[in-house]
């Protein structure tokens, strides 16, 4: 995919001055409100005009002032996932889901209902109307409903800002799962740095209507470590869980990591940990309340505003530790030096992401 | 206890015909007008919607009599109709026209209210799933409007029972062809000893009145239930 944007779109005193090239399959809009990203999805998707500008998708112009050509959005195929499900309430389920794919000519067809159904675990929905489905259910279906219209581009608008936590990571596992299994080229336009980070590598920042940045996510999310109040939050993905003296023990690339039991154990999964929650040590502590003690080598460090971030090496594993640049001095850290990171066991949360293959069934009460 | 004649029949039937020939026929006119004053993007849309709401604040006679002149023997649409053999003066199809242009604001406006209650997300969504402008009218659009045409079809049948000062003027009040209840009652209470007749007609249409208000409740009701 292959999208290109030299737009202006003035609205009353905001303007937005967009001028640049996506390629891949996968892209972020990062920016927090007001920033132009939402305008940026009603642009490419065709609901609102630029005032001047060329849009191309592949080559082909969607818009282009200086030839008046401006797609109607209806013959643009382009997809699209809103904040709400909007989800048809005169139709059902299977009416909502068949309604863009009924309009798909024959030749662009390549996803069918059948599988569609089977990746998104829809079927017990089907015949349902869609006013009595929960929140998480009906943003399965117009994922669902922008998929099987079979676009050649799928954007995505804060698709999940309308969810709580739990839902928000299953909802993820289908949105990758599904753009995955359909090869389905999408943009994913977020506020939340750690969405981002969970949908896609390469992102664009856009502030104040103008493209800050155009970055890997990663470099982003270390870019805003000193600005965030959370800092950079690690993702950590454990394994082989085993009960220990009261303790949850998981395997992780980078060794052994002790958490607190949970109420409900899990062999594994996706877990959550802030820079901020991680302490440095030049020499071994004798005596520390913290279960995690891992010795690591530095292997760089960055500035974040008034932050200084140290990428720490544990075997396979990386972690990303923030201290104040005076620390960095007096402790003499410098790549290649040996550390020990000390992280209470509390410091870890984990996100209620599916597993690849195996998404649970939402089942948090209607309304 | 008065007893109607054949003529006091003929009007309770009369003004239920013609008001209900005046709002079918308005229906697809009125959902029109309401898409377009509430999407529509055109040059001319404040004098559509001046247009449209005109015979609201117009007195009923001034619109009897500019349709008196349009369709009479010298107007443009009178003499295209007479060509076509089809009367129109003095005829309980004047009578309808009549209702259907005072109805007609009261139509369009309950209308555009459900109509402009749409998230505008789903005409959206419906435009990037591939629908057409004239699809989305009639798939998204058209079914999410039921409540406003209901409601508008309703109040334009309840008004044009009611209908008078035009009526008059361009359909006349002959006994059995154009006398509707109201024609009737202004007749009786213009006679002497016509009173309890025209009590009798003030009843029916109280009764007519009532009736249309409860269906309109109920279909209310159930619709909120579909929801």
């Amino acid at each position: 995919m292959e999208l290109r944007l030299v737009t202006h779109k003035q609205f009353g005193a905001f303007s937005l001055n967009l001028d640049l090239v996506i390629q891949g399959e996968a892209c972020g809009i990062f920016g927090p409100s007001g920033s132009g990203k939402s305008t940026l999805v009603s642009l490419v998707a065709g609901l609102l005009r630029p005032d001047r500008g060329r849009i191309l998708l592949d080559g082909s112009p969607l818009f282009d002032s200086g030839s008046r050509i401006d797609m109607p959005p209806d013959r643009r195929r382009i997809g699209i996932v809103f904040q709400q499900p909007s989800l048809f309430p005169h139709l059902s389920v299977r009416g909502n889901l068949l309604y863009g794919l009924k309009r798909c000519a024959p030749e662009h067809r390549r996803i069918e209902l059948d599988s569609l159904v089977r990746v998104l675990q829809l079927e017990p929905l089907l015949g349902r109307g869609v006013n009595n489905l929960s929140g998480g259910e009906r943003q399965r279906v117009a994922i669902g409903r922008a998929v099987l219209s079979n676009p050649r581009l799928l954007l995505m608008d804060e698709p999940l800002s309308a969810l709580d936590d739990h839902l928000r990571f299953q909802i993820i596992s289908h949105l990758k799962a599904v753009c995955r299994e359909f090869r389905i080229p999408f943009l994913f336009i977020s506020h939340s740095m750690l969405e981002m980070r969970l949908m896609t590598e390469q992102v664009i920042a856009l502030a104040g209507g103008r493209v800050a940045a155009q970055t890997t996510t990663e470099h982003l999310a270390r870019e805003r470590m000193g600005l965030s109040p959370v800092g950079y939050i690690n993702l950590l993905r454990l394994e082989d869980m085993r009960l220990e003296g009261g303790a949850s023990v998981y395997r992780w690339e980078g060794g052994e990591l002790v958490l607190p039991r949970g109420e409900r154990e899990t062999s594994g999964g996706l877990f959550e940990l802030s820079s901020k929650d991680i302490i440095l040590f030049k020499r071994h502590p004798e005596a520390i309340s913290a279960r995690n003690l891992l010795a690591c080598t530095v292997v760089s460090l960055f500035e974040s505003g008034s932050r200084m971030g140290v990428e720490l090496a544990l075997g396979q594993g990386r972690l990303i530790a923030e201290i104040v640049p005076a620390a960095a001095q007096d402790l003499n850290i410098v790549p290649g030096s040996q550390l020990y990171a000390a992280i209470k066991a509390s410091a870890f949360r984990k996100l209620a992401m599916a597993e690849p293959g195996e998404a649970q069934p939402d089942s948090e009460p209607v309304g | 206890m008065p007893t109607f004649s054949p003529a006091d029949y003929s009007a309770i039937l009369i003004s239920l015909k013609v008001s209900l020939a005046a709002t079918v026929i308005s229906l697809p006119f009125g959902f029109l007008a309401a898409y377009l004053l509430s999407y529509g993007r055109f040059r001319g849309k404040l004098a559509l919607d001046v247009l449209v709401n005109l015979p609201l604040t117009l007195p009923p006679v001034v619109i009897g009599y500019l349709l008196l002149i349009l369709l009479g023997r010298h107007g443009w649409l009178g003499r295209a109709l007479a060509s076509l053999g089809v009367p129109v003066l003095f005829t309980w199809r004047a009578a309808v026209i009549a209702t259907a242009v005072v109805g007609f604001p009261l139509m369009v406006r309950a209308i555009r209210v459900g109509m402009e209650a749409i998230d505008p997300r789903l005409i959206q969504a419906s435009r990037a799933l591939g629908a057409g402008p004239v699809d989305c009218l009639l798939t998204v659009i058209l079914p999410l409007s039921v409540r406003g045409l209901v409601a508008g079809s309703v109040l334009m049948f309840a008004r044009g029972l009611g209908e008078f000062g035009a009526t008059i003027i361009v359909a006349g009040n002959i006994p059995g062809v154009t006398q509707t209840i109201p024609l009737a009652i202004y007749d009786y209470a213009s006679s002497p000893g016509g009173d309890p007749m025209a009590l009798a007609l003030c009843l029916v249409s109280i009764a007519l009145s009532v009736a249309v208000l409860l269906i309109h409740e109920q279909l209310g009701r159930r619709m909120s239930r579909l929801d």
